[in-house]
């Protein structure tokens, strides 16, 4: 018996069509002798895009579906080539990836692992996918980035902010643009405390489950270093839709500031309620009360409508931002879909772009080739200043935004306002940070 | 003690939520003996036609100002509300603010003329089949129907703002002589509180004090008799699953200022809405009434942080710990009548 | 044979049949051709089918049999794949331990549940049995994360303390799990023209699992004890009067279909070692019986045709894209070809739900038996019997 393991038809279909009806079994090496999973053949390439196209990330995931295309579209050479002009490396000169023509399949990660990793799997198996990205929660990533390892393919995370992610749960063969809840905490400590001051009581309710655990820890470690206390963290569950009875008693606590590490459709909800109980208009131990949001989604924040006015939080990217960059993709962007793009397209088209930089650079598809391209890999011009891909744990290093909720948004996408651009040495963290501790990255896989 | 008030008057509003999902499921479910895994999509569509009203209202036509500009450079295209250009902006904004209100008025012909197409549709050719053949079709009309407010409407929350007027929240602490601050409640939950206590008390006069109401109650207690005293039952059932219908949809336009409506809303309740219900005791009114309010005070308790740090996850369990041993100490739940549902 | 009736024994050869060439039969479209997207011969889907399947003959046991509706049975599926993977971090990577470990566990939870639950009957039943996976699935994805990986799942690490084989290969990577070396991913490929067959280890694991299981389900089905269940459902009153007690037959038919749960969970985490609590979420309670309904229940094949079902329409429909569309309707006029895909477009890629939506109100609007009724109509129309005789048939349970 064969251990091809996972099998690459995209070989198949570009290469061995011909071979003749014959019926003699026929005993596929391709990969062996290519020396990796899924080897593309001469003439296209095909990527694997899994996104939630159904529940309650459908539109986030809509959003990074119409990156990926857009990304697919430049990379061909079609629209105006985008942020391939302004990325500091010039290894992709439209023309496919290695002179392949890329294709891509989609799928739908349904927001639930098992689905994601069913869904990925088939791209792997059936469609022949060399490579995948996507999703919009860490628990959907970290378990598609456990799988990619497992079958020898590259991961390249979407929107998954979790420390787990290259922290406890890293893998050799995954990659994370986006930031984490270390950097939310980091970038937002110094800000709170310049605007509300560094003697505050913080009230946190924090969504019970992985991502909430870090990001609650983050937020706090970085407040209480600035001389915040934390009164009280209170879980919440994932499936709780009405808030009231968490929010009810904040005011009376002694609490000055309620941080909601809240995510999504819990967000909105608990976003909601607190304003509804009047908390961004009380008063609490002679201060006016405050409202933060670790971390922000604009395509999200909509849901909450005016209730995010004058909140603080952080975010990836905004298509407000003024460089080269962020420009050309606002650009290309609104120009084909007509409305600007989220943090989510953001982060997935650049990831799909840095991929495809990496793939031309060690001029090889194989996933040890192409980690090795991305490790330490230094780049500027994709919208967050420059960047450094750090090989110790395959995390993106770069300016993280503090942004604010506008207090009066000209329309449904001016949303929020940015405040500052934190510097990436005020977010940068040792590999071995406690927060990231446990787990190791192993060695790359190839497959096959 | 004042965190105790606080906790019950949450949980008297939370209840009022379940109470009223679950009184008009119950209409459905305990008495005329379907399943209706649809339910929790009439509560979801009376949300929507909230939203669909406060969009119909801010309905509007483009108008260029060459003076400002959007996101890539070009001149911005202002959206002024048809309803500014007949009432002026003032007046236009007034309307546009009471839109939730306003929707109550659309959102009864609305849900009952829903309900009464779903019945006789749909349910009717199901009353005599088993309960899982109801199952499977009210659960795939429920996923048509969600499928198709989100191809509408998108995935994402539509915030669906409460009238200004009910902003802010009422202090009952001071008047009761604690101090400020220790027991706020929103304005518009206590409307909704009282909205739905108005709503329960008129589906009980209904049935108790009119004529129909008499023969929907003969009905289900023993149909066939009714039927044989040459009562057309079969008509005044459609005409309860439209007001059980319309009982869900107002629910859902109440609730929308509450939680911004996503078109899996109502799927988050169906299954807490079977809960309540099922725990009140199958076919009866008042039980389903009584354990959604004993159900929303009890989770109210659990969510509290000094219960939550004696028994972590407390919170996410307690309907469900409370459904069991409830059921376990009273085979019918708080109220239910034999033979109902128990094969 | 087997001590099995004619009729069954045709029933588990046609069941044998149909999963050993399953690679055959699911891809009967060439590669490449634009007719591949509806190719389901590739081994995560198989081995899906065959593993739901197993699921839906389990539940079918207790649903089918005695009428017990259960809403909680994902529940068991979710702990014995726990089991499974707990299983591969402490002792070997072997699937077999795994798979009995999951099967004896989802066996003793299923015992403390059903023996709660089975206090009531009807509705009050199928709360309780959702009360308790509601209650499972909330307590594993947050407080018991370090038990269950909460949100990101339970998977294996580097640094796992296995006992019986290494932690990591000699490449550095998580070992995966094998029947005795034999690698449950390992596939061996068959090209024969312009069409791909995939055989998966995994998936014939997997797939002797099912027949196993679907021979002990016929011979359940067919024993005294499967009457007894029978007569549960039928008249449980009157079954009391003549001095029976009927709980010990509930509780039995109860854990062994928990058993078939685990079963099921144990293979899915032998497949792929991952555990992720939304596998006990109501939704996938639900599922399962709705694959039960859709495909028959009470029937013998029609919980297996129900499973399939639903998993092709959630792994294929949902991977139609509109790209793929234009790509079917390219011969058509430009016009014509965009009207088309507007058309379909709201039933494919994120629109799949909707089409499953309709597919259940249609199967239970014209075949109130379920696909197994569907398949009898076809069945009887080629033998050319009279329409009648089909119906008569049809409100039998069909075996």
């Amino acid at each position: 018996m064969s251990n091809s393991k996972f099998s690459r038809r995209g070989v198949l279909k570009t290469g061995m069509v011909a071979s003749a009806g014959l019926a003699l079994p026929q005993y596929l090496r391709a990969d062996a002798h290519a020396g990796f999973t899924n080897a593309p053949g001469d003439s296209e390439v095909i990527l694997g895009f899994n996104v939630p196209q159904t529940g309650p990330y459908a539109d986030e995931g809509a959003d990074e579906l119409r990156a990926y295309e857009l990304a697919v579209e430049h990379l061909n050479g079609g629209g105006d080539g985008g942020m391939l002009g302004t990325f500091s490396s010039k290894a992709l000169d439209g023309t496919g990836i290695l002179g392949r023509e890329v294709k891509y399949v989609t799928g739908d990660t349904q927001t639930k692992s098992d689905a994601a990793r069913a869904s990925a799997r088939s791209m792997i198996e059936k469609d022949g996918a060399i490579m995948i990205t996507g999703g919009s929660s860490s628990g959907v990533a970290v378990a598609v980035q456990a799988l990619c390892q497992e079958a020898g393919v590259i991961f390249m995370a979407g929107l998954t902010h979790s420390n787990d992610t290259t922290g406890k749960d890293k893998r050799a063969n995954g990659f994370r643009h986006f930031f984490n809840s270390y950097m939310s905490g980091a970038a937002l400590a110094p800000v709170l405390a310049a605007n509300y001051g560094t003697d505050r009581k913080a009230y946190h309710l924090t969504a019970d489950y992985n991502w909430g655990y870090t990001t609650e820890e983050a937020v706090k470690s970085s407040t209480e270093a600035m001389g915040w206390e934390t009164v009280n963290a209170v879980k919440t569950p994932l499936t709780q839709t009405d808030f009231s009875s968490y929010i009810a008693p904040v005011l009376n606590s002694g609490a000055d500031v309620l941080v909601l590490n809240h995510y999504g459709g819990n967000m909105v909800n608990s976003l909601t309620n607190a304003v509804q109980f009047g908390l961004r208009e009380a008063q609490a131990n002679g201060k006016n009360f405050e409202i933060v949001v670790p971390l922000y989604s604009r395509l999200m924040a909509r849901g909450a409508g005016a209730n995010v006015a004058g909140i603080f939080g952080s975010t990836n990217w905004h298509w407000s931002l003024q460089d080269a960059g962020s420009q050309a993709f606002t650009r290309s962007f609104g120009t084909k879909y007509g409305f600007p793009p989220s943090q989510a397209a953001h982060t997935t088209y650049v990831q799909t772009l840095l991929y495809a930089d990496a793939v031309t650079r060690a001029g090889s598809f194989n996933p040890c080739a192409v980690a090795e391209a991305l490790e330490d890999f230094e780049f500027d011009g994709l919208g967050n200043g420059p960047t450094l891909y750090r090989g110790a744990d395959h995390q993106c290093f770069k300016d993280v935004l503090v942004v604010k909720g506008k207090e009066n948004p000209e329309n449904e996408f001016d949303l929020l306002e940015i405040v500052e651009v934190t510097p990436v040495e005020q977010v940068t963290y040792a590999p071995d940070h406690p927060q990231f501790a446990g787990g190791a990255l192993g060695t790359c896989n190839p497959g096959a | 003690m004042d965190q105790f008030i606080l906790q019950i008057l949450n949980g008297l509003d939370k209840g009022s939520a379940y109470a009223l999902i679950a009184l008009g499921l119950t209409l459905i479910f305990g008495t005329l003996g379907v399943v209706n895994f649809a339910h929790g999509a009439l509560f979801m569509l009376g949300a929507f036609v909230a939203v669909t009203m406060s969009k119909l209202l801010t309905l509007s036509h483009k108008v260029v100002d060459e003076t400002r500009t959007d996101f890539l450079g070009n001149p911005l295209q202002v959206e002024v509300p048809y309803i500014y250009d007949w009432f002026g902006q003032a007046t236009g904004d007034v309307i546009i603010d009471w839109a939730v209100p306003i929707s109550i008025i659309a959102a009864i012909p609305v849900m009952i003329a829903i309900g009464f197409i779903m019945e006789r549709g749909l349910i009717k050719h199901f009353y005599k089949r088993p309960h899982a053949d109801q199952i499977l079709v009210t659960f795939g009309l429920a996923i048509v129907i969600q499928e198709i407010v989100k191809y509408l409407y998108g995935a994402n929350p539509i915030p669906t703002p409460a009238p200004s007027a009910f902003v802010g929240s009422f202090d009952f602490g001071v008047a009761l002589g604690f101090d400020p601050n220790a027991i706020i409640y929103p304005y518009w939950r206590l409307v909704y509180f009282f909205f739905s206590i108005g709503i329960i008390a008129a589906v009980f006069a209904f049935l108790q004090f009119t004529t129909f109401g008499m023969v929907v109650r003969a009905g289900m207690a023993d149909r066939e008799t009714v039927g044989l005293l040459g009562i057309d039952i079969d008509k005044r059932f459609t005409i309860m699953f439209g007001i059980a219908a319309a009982v869900a949809g107002l629910a859902g336009v109440m609730y929308a200022p509450i939680n911004s409506p996503n078109y899996h809303m109502g799927m988050d309740f169906l299954v807490l809405s079977f809960v309540v219900v099922v725990v009140g005791g199958m076919g009866s009114l008042p039980g389903a009434v009584a354990a959604g309010f004993l159900l929303g005070i009890l989770e109210s308790f659990a969510s509290m942080s000094a219960v939550i740090d004696f028994l972590p996850g407390i919170n996410q369990i307690i309907i469900y710990l409370v459904a069991i041993i409830i059921l376990l100490t009273r085979p019918r739940g708080l109220m239910g009548r034999k033979g109902v549902m128990e094969e | 044979m087997l001590g099995l009736e004619k009729k069954d024994l045709r029933l588990l050869l046609i069941v044998i049949g149909l999963t050993m060439l399953a690679p055959f039969i699911l891809n009967p479209f060439p590669e490449g051709s634009e007719m591949a997207q509806f190719n389901a011969g590739y081994p995560d889907l198989m081995q899906r089918f065959v593993i739901f399947g197993i699921f839906a003959i389990g539940f079918n046991i207790l649903f089918g049999l005695t009428g017990y509706l259960s809403f909680g049975h994902a529940a068991f599926l979710g702990v014995g794949s726990y089991a499974a993977v707990w299983m591969f971090k402490l002792l070997s990577m072997n699937v077999l331990p795994a798979i009995i470990l999951s099967v004896i566990i989802a066996g003793l939870f299923s015992l403390l549940i059903g023996f709660i639950s089975l206090r009531r009957s009807g509705i009050y039943f199928s709360i309780l049995t959702l009360a308790f996976a509601q209650m499972s699935f909330a307590l594993a994805y947050s407080v018991l994360t370090p038990i269950t990986g909460g949100e990101t799942g339970l998977q294996l690490a580097l640094d796992d303390p296995r006992i019986f084989g290494a932690a990591q290969t000699a490449t550095g990577n998580i070992p995966v799990p094998a029947l005795f070396g034999l690698e449950m991913r390992a596939s061996y490929e068959l090209a024969l023209g312009n069409w791909l067959f995939t055989f998966n280890a995994g998936y014939y694991l997997a797939a002797l699992f099912l027949i196993l299981s679907f021979y002990l389900a016929i011979r359940i089905f067919r024993s005294p004890f499967g009457m007894m269940l029978r007569a549960i459902k039928s008249n449980q009153t009157r079954m009391s009067y003549t001095g029976l007690n009927s709980r010990p037959y509930t509780l039995a038919a109860f854990v062994i279909s928990g058993m078939y749960a685990g079963l099921a969970g144990g293979l899915m985490a032998s497949m792929d070692p991952l555990a992720g609590a939304e596998r006990m979420q109501w939704t996938a309670s639900g599922e399962v019986v709705l694959m039960t309904i859709l495909g028959g229940a009470g029937t013998l094949i029609g919980p297996v045709l129900g499973a399939g079902m639903i998993k092709y329409f959630e792994n294929i429909f949902s991977k139609i894209n509109d790209t793929i569309l234009h790509g079917w309707f390219a011969f058509l006029p430009d016009g014509l070809e965009n009207f088309v895909v507007a058309i379909i477009h709201p039933f494919i890629g994120k629109g799949w739900h909707l089409t499953l939506g309709l597919v259940f109100m249609l199967v239970v609007i014209f075949l109130p038996g379920g696909l197994v009724q569907g398949g009898q109509k076809i069945a009887a129309m080629f033998r050319r019997k009279q329409p009648e005789d089909a119906k008569s048939k049809a409100t039998e349970p069909a075996e």
